[in-house]
């Protein structure tokens, strides 16, 4: 089981939250100028990274806001739990 | 290799069990091989033997970097079907149903495979619309599909849930008959003995950990017994694609690691003839009994990438509640054993056999949460595109670049989210 401190209401487990995948993928500001390989990298290619790696939650039963995790895939560990904006 | 026949079962039985080898052999790496395979997993394994056999091609090497069966070969449900309705996808899991039906024959290995049906409830009335159209279109693509009412699935599995005021009541099934489960260890020891019989070097502990690359083609690997080359090298590490993809500098590839866990309780008295799935329109459930007596169950995958080889807790508990909702007679058994395999999902929950930006190098990867039943049609489209450059007309569209085509296999319909295709 996870414990995850949501930066809004504490520490709380899992099952409160929903992942939302790796962090800092932005939309395109101008998506009709990408080219078809460019898109498809936005929308699917993933770093997939084994060892720690930045990641966004949400405290779907809790708060409702979203937050970035730093987790190490490997061992499960949460290095660190941050607002999305810092 | 020594045939193995009912023979050799009465000779053995007179001599004490004596006359039986090593069924293959444990090699040290050479120097250079025409074709290397990397990942000693089913599918690795399943590509070497076809590539040997249907190709007569020499020189192979398969490189584990743990032993044989030790990965996702071991981590699995073994369930076997071939209901999938997508172009593509129909032909090769048709494909591969068929390569298991003469699996054991072929490889003179019992694969203890077991034709006995793959029961998927249906929990709606429109549950019922949606998979009728999947049974007939495999209907009329070669396959076999049955509809059985509410009154033919209580004949046949008394013992589920049919009360009216459950949460999915059970409305009826979807049945494939030639569908069931089979022995992954014996898969595993069946390929590697096969192929290694055709001249197959089956390397164990060879961990890659390197990539040499120059001017568009991979020179050599390095691994942890040592630089060894390859003339074409295919990737078959489902789990870890990832890693190698990013290990020979490719960038990034359209799938995320999870983990699918799986439970087995103690050993009971015959309970379950065929493969139970709670799905159509309920909760995601399935459930089948091994040889040994023990009920073989798993669900959802875990809702967060990890390649941690050991599952979470509100997994175990929703499985567990599936369990009980659908056969409450089990919910006193113990847990034996469970376990969680690291597994690609991808971006539309759909596989590739394609080629890549480098010319000899060749990907087997993303399946998902099914790889299992996938292993003989993986390997022999595998061999096919390695051994000629070019993919079959069945996997030609289960490539990379769908995604920028947009031209996704997505199965569910679930969108690209790789956690939602579980």
């Amino acid at each position: 089981m996870l414990f995850i401190k949501c930066p809004y209401c504490g520490e709380r487990d899992e099952s409160e939250f929903h992942y939302g995948g790796e962090a800092d993928i932005s939309r395109p500001e101008e998506p009709s100028k990408l080219k078809d390989i460019e898109w498809g990298n936005y929308l699917f290619m993933k770093k997939n990274t084994k060892g720690i790696f930045s990641e966004i939650w949400s405290h779907s039963s809790g708060c409702r806001k979203w937050f970035r995790v730093d987790r190490n895939t490997v061992t499960n560990d949460i290095i660190r739990v941050y607002e999305i904006n810092k | 290799m020594k045939q193995f026949s009912t023979w050799q079962v009465l000779k053995n039985g007179f001599i004490n069990q004596k006359g039986w080898k090593r069924q293959w052999e444990d090699a040290a790496p050479k120097k250079n091989y025409d074709i290397i395979i990397v990942g000693g997993g089913l599918h690795g394994l399943a590509t070497a033997y076809y590539l040997a056999k249907n190709f007569k091609l020499k020189n192979i090497a398969v490189l584990e970097k743990n032993w044989i069966g030790g990965g996702n070969a071991g981590r699995n449900t073994t369930i076997i079907r071939s209901n999938y309705m997508l172009k593509g996808n129909r032909e090769f899991y048709e494909h591969s149903l068929k390569l298991w039906e003469n699996l054991s024959h072929e490889l003179n290995y019992n694969v203890m495979f077991s034709q006995r049906s793959h029961v998927s409830l249906y929990h709606s009335p429109s549950a019922i619309d949606n998979a009728s159209r999947r049974y007939n279109i495999m209907l009329n693509t070669g396959s076999d599909a049955e509809l059985w009412s509410l009154k033919t699935l209580k004949k046949k599995i008394p013992h589920l849930n049919y009360s009216d005021d459950s949460r999915f009541p059970i409305y009826g099934a979807l049945v494939q008959k030639r569908a069931g489960t089979a022995r992954h260890d014996a898969v595993a020891w069946g390929y590697a003995r096969a192929a290694n019989n055709l001249g197959v070097d089956i390397i164990q502990n060879c961990e890659v950990n390197g990539v040499i690359t120059k001017n568009n083609n991979i020179v050599s690997l390095n691994t942890s017994k040592g630089n060894i080359q390859g003339g074409k090298v295919g990737f078959a590490v489902a789990g870890h694609s990832s890693i190698l993809w990013q290990m020979a500098n490719l960038g990034n590839l359209p799938i995320e690691s999870h983990k699918l866990q799986a439970f087995v309780t103690e050993p009971i008295k015959p309970l379950l003839d065929q493969v139970v799935v709670f799905s159509v329109g309920g909760a995601h459930f399935y459930i089948s009994q091994s040889d040994k007596g023990g009920l073989v169950f798993g669900g959802d995958i875990d809702w967060y990438k990890s390649y941690a080889q050991k599952g979470n807790l509100p997994i175990v508990q929703d499985v567990a509640e599936c369990a009980i909702s659908v056969l409450p007679c089990i919910s006193r058994l113990k847990l034996l054993r469970h376990w969680s395999g690291v597994v690609d999902m991808s971006m539309d929950g759909s596989f590739f056999i394609c080629k890549t930006p480098l010319n000899n190098l060749y990907l087997n990867a993303g399946w998902n949460y099914g790889g299992f039943k996938a292993s003989p049609a993986s390997g022999w489209y595998f061999a096919d595109l390695i051994a000629n450059d070019r993919p079959n007309r069945v996997i030609q569209n289960h490539n990379l670049k769908r995604f920028e085509k947009g031209y996704q296999i997505d199965e569910r319909g679930a969108g690209p989210d790789p956690k939602l295709h579980g």
